[in-house]
């Protein structure tokens, strides 16, 4: 060894959007070795996100997406967290800038992406895309399940989810989006699980103490292979589990009334919203691997593994 | 003396008690019968509103928009209406719809903390021109505050009324009254009822509503409807009348269609099961009745102690995965007390 280290600079992204997502985006991002925010920006300095973000040292803004125009230069990749209805408005002038957007939102733009299923051997599959869509909360706690599901059982006639979650977490962007969360749910259903028929539900539930994130997610089949469902769900866990460590399984594979029930629970990190904000951390830890993949393919084509790496 | 505004929950709320299996010509016969009653609106569809047929909740043996237009075709004077829940139904795939095919009132429900999911439901159908109603659900769980800002929030988008809903059957006297009192001095729009018969209360409790000052009331032929029933549309409108109160709906009229209901729609007359008071006494939504007689039987345990639990865990309305849960645990529960014994 020279002693000649690899540097590698971290990615610079920005958020966009200062609500729960984005707050919580924030958080886990200044843990990440891979990635550093350059820009948190939201529309008003005194919301509740802002005062977390400058309380953990962010750079804040209140410009909304100009603050990006102004400085392109500044990041390399873009989390929007605002609604479905502002990434419209958004996607066009980020495109125009070359810049890569992971989409928050469930606006339908983008190409989705489910880490267990999409970077399962590599991030090749989803490389050439720009524009990376999350779906949502309920889509990434149910979708590996469903395609896990379909793998094994190729007659599945339909799928549904149901997912609760707690009324503290979802704010006013994910209720004014509950039509599209719907909508972008269900098709990232159909298109991972190949399912033609899926229905999905989303219910709040204000009890106090807060709810866990649940997700019911049931197929309708005729003799299915419990056992090797079983098994395979397992594996899947397994899976979601290494970048979302709160997520594990309440009920194990049931066949009841001629359907497979599976149900799990999400529990959160605890970052912004305390742990029963399960929904943020799953969509928001599946946002975060997928930029670091990206930053990894980005950077790393390294030559010499045993080189040491400062990131900087 | 005024007017009460009668919402005919029948061809909905009962659909709950047959699990969701009104066929077309049940709602033919019903709607053609309530229209001559001269009911002011008709509520059709899946027990949980539009878009919510699904193994959640359960299946629909007909599709939302033909039981739209089954009952379209027969409603003449009596105006259609139909019941969504955000988070199961949009606007996109079942509210723009239902509009074209001729609904002309639509209830947008929420849970009772829940309101502002309703909003861009609420604006699309005034917006359309059409009536739209806020309904709250399971409003036994809250205080009068918190309901009074909930119904704010309706108001705010566009509602032309409020309905409490007395979803688990669960209001005392005292409840009605203090509820309703308070909604109709601090709302400029007007307020009603909906209350389900677990604890033998339906009939009293919306007449208690209407005495406090309550203009709306939604009731079915027969109490048909989810559990031990609903308050009986046909004894609703009788004793309105005997207290000097108009409705718009000829008694005769409404006494046959309560006939048809029985006679066409209705297997088992509801009535108060012990499971429906233990489903009242817990605050648990009437609609889960039939799923956890079913999951507790399968699972070889006392459906009471599901209704409590549920109750305990706060449940809502389209909840009913918990039920699986639930059942589940309180059997491995058993099984691990057998094993000690």
């Amino acid at each position: 060894m020279t002693g000649s280290k690899q540097i590698f600079k971290r990615l610079k992204v920005a958020i966009l959007g200062s609500g729960n997502i984005g707050t919580d985006l924030l958080v886990k991002i200044q843990r990440s070795p891979l990635l550093s925010c350059t820009h948190f920006i939201g529309r008003r300095l005194n919301s509740p996100g802002m005062e977390k973000a400058k309380s953990l040292g962010a750079e804040v803004s209140a410009q909304g997406i100009q603050e990006i125009l102004n400085n392109p230069e500044d990041c390399d990749l873009i989390f929007d967290a605002t609604s479905a209805s502002d990434h419209v408005y958004h996607w066009p002038l980020l495109d125009m800038l070359g810049k890569m957007v992971i989409d928050m939102t469930p606006s339908k733009i983008g190409q989705m992406v489910v880490p267990a299923i999409s970077l399962k051997d590599n991030i090749n599959n989803i490389k050439e895309f720009r524009n990376l869509n999350m779906i949502s909360c309920g889509g990434q706690a149910s979708i590996p399940l469903a395609h896990t599901l379909t793998q094994i059982e190729r007659e599945i006639e339909y799928i549904e989810v149901v997912s609760s979650i707690s009324s503290r977490s979802a704010g006013p962007g994910t209720r004014i989006n509950i039509d599209e969360y719907i909508d972008n749910t269900e098709e990232g259903l159909k298109l991972f699980s190949g399912c033609k028929k899926v229905k999905v539900i989303l219910i709040l539930n204000p009890a106090q103490p807060c709810i866990d994130m649940q997700t019911t997610v049931s197929a309708k089949v005729k003799n299915p292979n419990m056992e090797k469902v079983k098994e395979a769900i397992a594996e899947i866990i397994n899976k979601i589990r290494l970048y979302v460590p709160g997520y594990e399984i309440v009920v194990p594979p049931v066949y009841e009334n001629n359907r497979i029930v599976i149900m799990v629970r999400v529990k959160g990190l605890g970052d912004y919203l305390p742990s029963y904000a399960g929904n943020l951390d799953i969509i928001n830890c599946a946002a975060i691997v997928t930029a670091e993949e990206y930053a990894k393919n980005l950077m790393l084509v390294s030559d010499n593994p045993n080189k040491e790496i400062e990131y900087v | 003396m005024s007017n009460i505004l009668i919402f005919d929950s029948t061809l909905r709320d009962g659909n709950h008690a047959v699990h969701h299996e009104l066929n077309n010509k049940q709602i033919a016969v019903y709607a053609a019968a309530a229209d001559t009653a001269e009911i002011p609106i008709v509520v059709v569809g899946h027990g949980n509103g539009l878009g919510a047929s699904s193994l959640q909740v359960g299946e629909s043996l007909i599709n939302d928009m033909e039981m739209i237009e089954t009952a379209r075709a027969k409603l003449k004077k009596s105006k259609l209406g139909v019941f969504i829940l955000p988070g199961f139904g949009t606007i996109k795939k079942n509210l723009k719809n239902a509009i074209n095919a001729g609904v002309e009132v639509v209830c947008v429900s929420s849970h009772c903390t829940e309101a502002d999911i309703t909003q861009r439901h609420i604006e699309y159908v005034s917006e359309r021109e059409k009536e739209v109603y806020g309904n709250l659900m399971m409003t036994h769980m809250v205080s009068k505050e918190i309901l009074l800002e909930e119904s704010l929030k309706m108001q705010s988008f566009g509602a032309n009324g409020i309905i409490l809903m007395d979803s688990a059957g669960a209001y005392l006297p005292k409840d009605v009254i203090e509820k309703i009192t308070f909604l109709v001095t601090e709302l400029k729009i007007p307020v009603g009822f909906h209350g389900h018969n677990n604890l033998g209360m339906a009939i009293t409790n919306s007449i208690l509503a209407v005495e406090a000052g309550a203009t709306i009331l939604d009731a079915c032929a027969r109490g048909f409807g989810a559990g031990a029933g609903n308050a009986q549309i046909e004894v609703l409108v009788a004793v309105l009348e005997k207290m000097g109160y108009t409705t718009g709906i000829d008694l005769y009229k409404m006494l046959d269609a309560s006939d048809v209901a029985e006679k066409e729609l209705i297997k088992v007359i509801p009535n108060i099961k012990p499971i429906s008071i233990v489903s009242g006494l817990a605050g648990v939504f009437s609609g889960f009745a039939k799923h956890v007689e079913r999951i507790s039987l399968q699972y070889g345990i006392d459906s009471r102690d599901v209704f409590f639990e549920l109750g305990r865990r706060k449940a809502v309305a389209g909840q009913e995965d918990l039920i699986v849960e639930v059942a589940v645990n309180l059997a491995d529960k058993r099984i691990a007390v057998e094993k000690k014994c």
